[in-house]
């Protein structure tokens, strides 16, 4: 299927992606890697009337560590990420947790911010950064906003970026701590049927309501997963007692 | 709009409309037609090319995307004998029946060699997940990659 006709503009500053955001409203999308996009405009699942493309904006892709915090650039590539050392070093549970999203082909352009801006409640990263009391940096006209990872996801494809807001970083506060990470999915790359990251005593479930779940080691599960084909909600919920089980024997007494 | 990039070497200028995606102005503009289309949104690896030398879906990138990029096909890792170990080795495996995933099999085969000399079947598996055959299973497949790879190591063919 192809995309409906929509105007195309190139934004060369983060300044400049968001005067456009702002001055075509609602029916505009930003696009950086595509990944997520274009796939909706293909299905026509979305039909925004210009897209904003974000790709070529110089220094957002920047990976580096300064004052305990390890800083990713939002347009840096899911398979630059996984293949980072100093994300390796100091955040492992990210780089493990990278293996499971899609195929290299669509790691290979798909952004971090990308991913996170588009909020999809099956995405591993979201979760990753709650799990992980991430910071998601956003920019507007009105300067700059830092907003928890557990505040930034809202619900189904659905953030707390205002309609002229740019997600331009993700911030992860060092050291990491303990962490386990594991999906159920019937074939590599595909969507989980649950998944958990989990960072000391936080847990994330993905894939088990609108958006990432956030649970204490110590306290009852209490989730309402949805029904769809892969899985019942029955069946979700059950799984994700597994993965909260594994997690608690891998990380033992050490969380 | 107008874009201008280099395929399989070669500058290419158009002017195009922004929904074009990269796969379609490959088949339909340029002719390059070993760029296959399956699902057009990103699930079936058909139309796998290489962009500045990474993998990626032709059906999930804007023709205006890859203005200024360079995009190698199939048709290109073929001309310049890049893969022509890999393609024999498809051949003699029998790692193809009606040929439709062939080329992104190909290329997703290939950006895993440049990067791993001796990867074992899992590796591969993992490499080609994104990339569906619907007729021969994946078998003869990886046996195809693993005796490209072995072959490479001893000092035969490839790039």
């Amino acid at each position: 299927m192809k995309a409906p006709r929509f105007d195309y503009v190139r934004a060369t500053t983060v300044a400049e992606a968001c005067a456009l955001l702002a001055e075509h409203g609602p029916d505009a999308r930003l696009i950086a890697g595509g990944q997520s996009l274009l796939p909706a405009m293909n299905l026509r699942l979305a039909s925004p009337s210009v897209v904003i493309d974000i790709g070529r904006i110089s220094s957002l892709d920047g990976i580096d560590v300064r004052n305990n915090v390890l800083r990713i650039g939002a347009l840096a590539r899911h398979e630059t990420v996984l293949r980072d050392a100093t994300v390796a070093l100091h955040v492992p549970l990210l780089t493990e947790a990278l293996r499971h999203v899609a195929h290299p082909a669509i790691r290979a352009r798909g952004t971090i911010g990308g991913n996170l801006a588009h909020a999809d409640p099956a995405s591993e990263l979201p979760a990753c950064m709650v799990a992980l009391e991430a910071v998601v940096e956003a920019v507007s006209p009105r300067g700059v906003r830092r907003i928890m990872a557990e505040a930034f996801f809202t619900g189904l494809f659905q953030t707390a970026l205002e309609a002229d807001e740019m997600l331009t970083a993700v911030e992860i506060p060092l050291p990491s701590r303990p962490w386990f990470f594991q999906e159920i999915a019937r074939r590599s790359g595909d969507y989980a049927i649950v998944g958990l990251a989990a960072v000391g005593t936080r847990l994330a479930f993905f894939s088990v309501d609108d958006r990432p779940v956030l649970r204490t080691r110590s306290a009852a599960l209490e989730l309402d997963p949805p029904s769809d084909l892969q899985a019942t909600g029955a069946m979700r919920g059950h799984l994700a007692g597994v993965l909260r089980d594994r997690a608690l024997l891998a990380l033992g007494s050490e969380a | 709009m107008k874009i201008v990039l280099t395929v399989n070497g070669e500058t290419v200028r158009a002017d195009v409309e922004p929904r074009l995606h990269l796969g379609d102005f490959l088949r339909e503009n340029l002719s390059l037609t070993g760029t296959h289309l399956g699902c057009e949104h990103g699930v079936c690896g058909a139309c796998t090319v290489r962009i500045d030398g990474a993998l990626a879906r032709a059906c999930l990138v804007l023709a205006v995307q890859a203005d200024g990029c360079r995009v190698e096909t199939i048709e290109g890792l073929s001309d310049s004998g890049e893969i022509a170990d890999l393609q024999k080795a498809f051949h003699d495996r029998n790692a193809l029946q009606c040929g439709y995933c062939t080329p992104g099999m190909l290329i997703a085969a290939q950006d895993l060699l440049l990067r791993d000399a001796d990867p074992d079947r899992a590796a591969i598996r993992e490499h080609l997940s994104g990339n569906y055959c619907r007729c021969t299973g994946y078998h003869a497949i990886v046996d195809a990659v693993m005796a490209t790879a072995a072959g490479r190591r001893a000092g035969h063919g490839g790039a």
